[in-house]
């Protein structure tokens, strides 16, 4: 007996767990598409206030207000890139969750290649001293001599 | 060349760690300002002392000036109102209040009480010009030059050590080079 209860409980208690953990409950956009865009671009742009969470994820007011300034410009025919450019230039870089490639950070991106690059050539270069060794042994004077 | 095999490495590593070293000292929550060297964004709102009165930044130009973003909600702007006070007893420049989302009676009664070290106080009751400030954490204080251009930004509580270090020269600069150009 108890332990149903203990499971309906828990399960009611699941059951709104989800509501809790949702921060923008309001629908913005009736046209579906709008809201997806909106959505999309909420859960990349970095809450200064909370670092470490999108404004999606974020309640804190300054969330909310960029959250209003992104439903606006979607409103008024804003493309995303538009959006996106329109917080870079209040914020920087630092706001996007999907870093840029910029002039700054250009050799942060091309370091995997780079890299990827430098070992092929070490490795390049040490099997060819280690053919050309073996190939020494093989073709040395004391390798044919009984 | 079996030297080279193995100072290379060092090397990197040795580069690596200061890159790491330095980063241990930075405050990731002081997030650098796109603004330092742009024109600072224009505004036009209602000041907190007479509604009917505009506070407008184009009126600022020609001279340096500070922006002060604080609000009554904050603490740091609590912390930091002394030396508010005193910066504005030097007369060095004047200091432009932006009250960001705060009940304007609160504000009132706060500079009522504590003192108004602002000129001018502009009411940013929505907080659309704190976003195109790019401004996430009261308070936080902008010095702008006479040409319009934001010089410099300070995040946290004011304190005169920053005031003489990073404002002061900033200042002065600005105004040598006004002089050189007329």
């Amino acid at each position: 007996m108890h332990r149903y209860l203990c499971a309906g409980l828990v399960a009611l208690l699941l059951a709104f767990a989800g509501q809790s953990l949702a921060i923008d409950t309001e629908v913005a956009f009736d046209d579906p598409a709008l809201q997806h865009r909106y959505e999309t671009i909420n859960r990349e742009l970095r809450c200064l206030v909370c670092q470490n969470q999108t404004i999606a994820d974020s309640n804190a007011t300054l969330a909310q207000d960029l959250r209003r300034e992104v439903r606006e410009m979607i409103a008024a025919g804003s493309t995303d890139d538009e959006i996106r450019d329109f917080m870079i230039e209040r914020y920087g870089d630092f706001v996007l969750y999907r870093p840029r490639m910029t002039a700054q950070n250009f050799l942060l991106w091309s370091a995997p290649v780079l890299l990827l690059l430098i070992a092929a050539a070490v490795l390049f270069r040490v099997v060819r001293r280690r053919a050309q060794e073996t190939d020494l042994e093989t073709e040395g004077p004391e390798a044919g001599q009984p | 060349m079996l030297k080279l095999k193995f100072v290379i490495p060092l090397l990197l590593f040795v580069v690596l760690g200061m890159f790491l070293f330095v980063g241990l000292f930075r405050d990731p929550r002081v997030v650098p300002s796109p603004l330092i060297g742009k024109p600072a964004p224009v505004f036009a709102l209602p000041s907190l002392q007479d509604a009917s009165y505009p506070v407008d930044s184009k009126e600022l130009l020609g001279q340096a000036w500070v922006l002060n973003v604080w609000g009554t909600w904050c603490g740091g702007c609590r912390q930091e109102h002394d030396t508010l006070l005193a910066i504005a007893e030097q007369g060095v420049v004047p200091m432009v209040g932006l009250n960001w989302k705060d009940d304007e009676n609160l504000a009132r009664q706060w500079l009522g009480q504590l003192g108004n070290p602002y000129a001018v106080v502009a009411v940013d009751r929505e907080g659309r010009t704190a976003i195109d400030w790019g401004v996430y954490g009261a308070p936080e204080t902008f010095l702008i030059g006479p040409d319009g251009t934001v010089l410099y930004k300070h995040i946290a509580p004011m304190t005169m050590d920053v005031w003489n270090r990073e404002f002061l020269p900033r200042i002065e600069a600005s105004r040598v080079n006004v002089g050189t150009r007329s």
